[in-house]
């Protein structure tokens, strides 16, 4: 196959919140980028988010970053890297108004600034009461900034290259990544982008579950491209269960609804958050509420015929807040659940939401990898920012409204630092290897040529009934050493995944193909990093790990308070240590404490 | 509910092996779960992976699957099988080159979108906190910035179709108001005069196939009406 070769000073692969902000910085730097993106930009999925954006504004409520970090520190369970934690909630406010002055449609308070809710995890004066940190754009605070992120790239004429897929990323024999190979959707063609540096912005893998609130597109492609070439992904075993998903259908109703006064009943009626978080009650992390909801539908009191939900009520609010605040929600929980919240409650489940693992980076934006004895050392030319990068400051639970901010905050230092080292002379345009698009090219020329194997579709079902029965809100160790090998056997049907269509044309079972890929790596590194984990941290809680005297809620710190880095080839293990020392000198540490809402 | 067997007839044309379009007649089986058309088009391509549409969110934000169903255009995943006439009639969105069966090229649409500069312009000094806007300024906004860009209403136009390379259409429109009622942007005499010409704005014949089969519920025609309304305010 004839293979063009396209070089840039930087090449930004997805185009979601991270991806654009990344963007928008080397544009106006006046860096030559391209950005790949396998949907329009508009289409990425951070235009799902429904509840907000984190920043201590307190526009409404007295507020500060330090109060931030505290609650993101404690939500992650202290697996969260306090530099990178620091840095995030430091820089929150500063990202928000930008967006602000960019133009995005935030609600406002009486006094024309940005409006901000209370949303999970989120407390004042270290976990006293909640706090009114959220920002928020109704309940469409994701697609407005996603859509105002694209706007102002457009006014920056960023270079887009809309439904290209990449397929892999290029290293040289240092190691260096180079750029990627990626497919024009329209013809089937592949492309070498050869650049200075890559910058991966691909978002989560929420689709190795079952069910899952996130979308067709969010399969992990950029973790599954940095594993396949040899990076490690760090705290894979740890995936966010959000607390309401629409029963049956998955789809996401925001903590917002709770933050706006929305609570969680069983079957008897009950507002059991009471019982399993008596201070923030249904506004605790969302780690907690998951947990109580699947307690009280394991213990006989869940709503319905199948008692398998709970009940989101919002009757008790003014219609009038619930079509001002929540038009959104409204809108799904008539359209997926059939009842209208003004008049009934809707059913909801815990289902997979977010991945707070990914590609190793620290606070730069740059992937770091263990080299030479150095647990944290980066690889030139690559960075990374958003869902699919760990930096990490979600740990073992990201906090609500953190994920809006990771993106903003993280897209723009990554870009910055490609700015910085570009102009400092830094980045090189290395020679390609003479094999860089072979490894694609061979898994397509696989794929073509693939007779009497397996259907993609099938093989993806299994992939997700194995990941939800075996690696779900609660884990236990006899199923999570079966899912290892399930998984392992699941890996192997997909190296013969069999396509019927073989058209160059705009070619969906191949890029279905090419996606399964992504996800068996990330589904391979859950299972593998979640049966190996002996302990219960965040949303990852073993049966054989209890909350004990020595280890309150199961949590061992003694010997589990380190980072998971997972490698693809051979399924190898290794371990590193969490940064426990805020970036600046003047910040205290956040100590380590018993996690109780 | 049990399973049932739904029957569509779709347009197909593959460019790599197709001398031309033609209707495909072909029937699947549904789960009890397969509510929406999409569920039932996912369902119909692990039965035929050649099916090509676009999807990606399956919540209606996104505005990937937007195409003509039973005639009318809506996007599948807000769609409910159920009270579908048989067999479900499934085209692309009309107007735009087909690239593959259900996905068009959007080049134009974006182009036409790009064409109204849909970003704040605000030359003053960026302030340290946010700019103010009352709850009332903000609602203005209403109506305008939900806009998904999936191109129903664009493709249901017949202004659109005739001059799809002159008359903005109702979604480009749309968003031309969002920021011409946004009382942070300084841009409304350029924006006004960017539109003032007998196609770009005036090609609108308030035909109202817009407001029709805009999935988010939002009315261009209204947005249109507004705009001129403000030409016609500064000529006197």
């Amino acid at each position: 196959m004839n293979v063009a070769k396209r070089t840039f000073d930087a090449v930004i692969v997805g185009a979601g919140g991270a991806g654009l902000r990344a963007a928008l910085q080397l544009s106006e730097a006046g860096l030559k980028t391209a950005v790949l993106t396998k949907v329009f930009p508009t289409r990425s999925h951070t235009v799902a988010a429904q509840g907000g954006v984190a920043a201590s504004l307190g526009n409404s409520t007295e507020d500060n970053w330090h109060w931030h970090m505290y609650d993101t520190v404690k939500g992650s369970d202290w697996l969260g890297d306090q530099d990178a934690i620091e840095f995030m909630c430091k820089k929150a406010n500063e990202v928000v108004i930008e967006l602000e002055h960019y133009g995005m449609p935030f609600d406002r308070t009486d006094n024309g600034k940005i409006y901000q809710r209370p949303f999970g995890g989120h407390s004042m004066n270290y976990g006293q009461a909640p706090v009114m940190r959220s920002c928020a754009a109704a309940d469409r605070t994701g697609h407005a900034m996603l859509h105002a992120l694209y706007q102002r790239n457009v006014r920056a004429n960023t270079q887009f290259f809309v439904e290209w897929m990449a397929l892999d990323l290029i290293r040289d024999a240092d190691g260096d990544v180079l750029g990627v190979t990626a497919m024009e959707m329209e013809t089937g063609e592949v492309s070498i982008f050869h650049a200075k540096a890559t910058i991966f912005a691909t978002g989560g893998a929420g689709r190795i579950y079952y069910s899952s609130t996130n979308a067709f597109i969010n399969t992990g492609d950029g973790v599954g491209m940095a594993a396949r070439a040899g990076i490690p992904l760090e705290d894979m075993e740890f995936w966010q269960f959000h607390p309401t998903g629409v029963a049956g259908a998955g789809v996401l109703i925001t903590e917002g609804v709770r933050g706006e006064g929305g609570i969680l009943r069983n079957a008897q009626g009950e507002r059991f958050m009471e019982r399993y978080a008596p201070n923030l009650k249904d506004l605790a992390s969302r780690d907690i509420v998951s947990r109580a909801m699947t307690t009280e539908i394991n213990e006989g009191r869940g709503c319905g015929p199948d008692k398998d939900h709970v009940l989101l009520d919002i009757t008790h609010l003014a219609p009038d807040t619930i079509m001002k605040r929540l038009p959104g929600i409204r809108e799904i929980a008539i359209q997926f659940a059939g009842v209208d919240p003004i008049k009934a409650p809707i059913p909801v489940v815990p289902t997979c939401h977010y991945q707070m693992g990914g590609i190793p980076t620290n606070y730069k934006g740059q992937v770091v990898v263990p080299k030479d004895g150095q647990p944290n050392s980066p690889v030139a030319g690559f960075y990374a920012a958003g869902e699919c990068a760990c930096a990490s400051v979600h740990g073992a639970n990201r906090l609500g409204t953190n994920s809006l901010l990771d993106l903003l905050v993280f897209g723009k230092s990554a870009g910055e630092t490609v700015v910085e080292d570009f102009q400092s002379g830094q980045l090189k345009l290395k020679p390609l290897p003479a094999d860089a698009a072979d490894v694609s090219l061979a898994r397509l020329a696989r794929l073509d040529g693939q007779t009497n194997g397996e259907s993609v579709f099938d093989v993806g079902l299994e992939m997700r009934r194995t990941m939800q029965k075996h690696a779900g809100v609660f884990r236990f160790d006899n199923l999570l050493k079966e899912g290892v090998q399930k998984i392992g056997e699941v890996a192997e049907r997909a190296k013969r995944t069999e396509i019927k269509d073989k058209s160059k044309v705009w070619n969906v079972a191949r890029m279905e193909a090419l996606e399964l890929d992504n996800l068996i790596e990330v589904a391979r590194a859950t299972m593998v990093s979640a049966e190996a984990r002996k302990e219960s941290r965040g949303a990852h809680v073993r049966d054989d790990a209890p909350d004990t005297a020595e280890n309150p809620n199961g949590r061992d710190d003694a010997n589990w308070l380190k980072h998971t880095l997972w490698y693809s080839e051979g399924n190898r293990l290794d371990y590193k240590p969490v940064n426990l020392k805020p970036l600046s000198a003047d910040v205290e540490p956040i100590a380590l404490a018993k996690r109780t809402y | 509910m049990s399973k049932r067997t739904v029957h569509f007839k779709i347009y197909r044309y593959d460019p790599d092996k197709d001398e031309k379009p033609y209707m495909q007649d072909i029937s699947v089986e549904l789960e009890p779960s397969d509510k929406k058309l999409l569920d039932a088009l996912v369902r119909l391509r692990a039965k035929d992976d050649s099916m090509s549409f676009r999807r990606s969110c399956r919540e209606g934000v996104c505005g990937s699957d937007a195409m003509n169903i039973n005639g009318k255009n809506g996007l599948a995943c807000l769609t409910d099988v159920e009270g579908l006439q048989q067999p479900i009639t499934l085209r692309p969105l009309p107007g735009l080159p087909v690239i593959r069966d259900l996905i068009v090229d959007m080049t134009q649409f974006f182009k036409q979108y790009h064409s109204i500069k849909p970003y704040l312009v605000n030359n003053d000094p960026a302030p340290e906190r946010e700019r103010l806007q009352t709850p009332e300024d903000r609602e203005e906004l209403n109506g305008l910035y939900e806009c998904i860009l999936c191109a129903c209403c664009s493709t249901s136009c017949p202004s659109f179709w005739w001059n799809p390379d002159k008359f903005v259409g109702p979604a480009g429109l749309l968003a031309a108001y969002r920021f011409l009622a946004d009382t942070r942007d300084q841009d409304a005499a350029a924006r006004l005069d960017n539109l003032e010409d007998p196609y770009r704005l005036f090609r609108c014949h308030t035909i109202m196939n817009c407001v029709d089969v805009c999935p988010k519920g939002l009315n261009p025609t209204r947005a249109i009406g507004k705009i001129k309304d403000m030409m016609v305010r500064r000529a006197i």
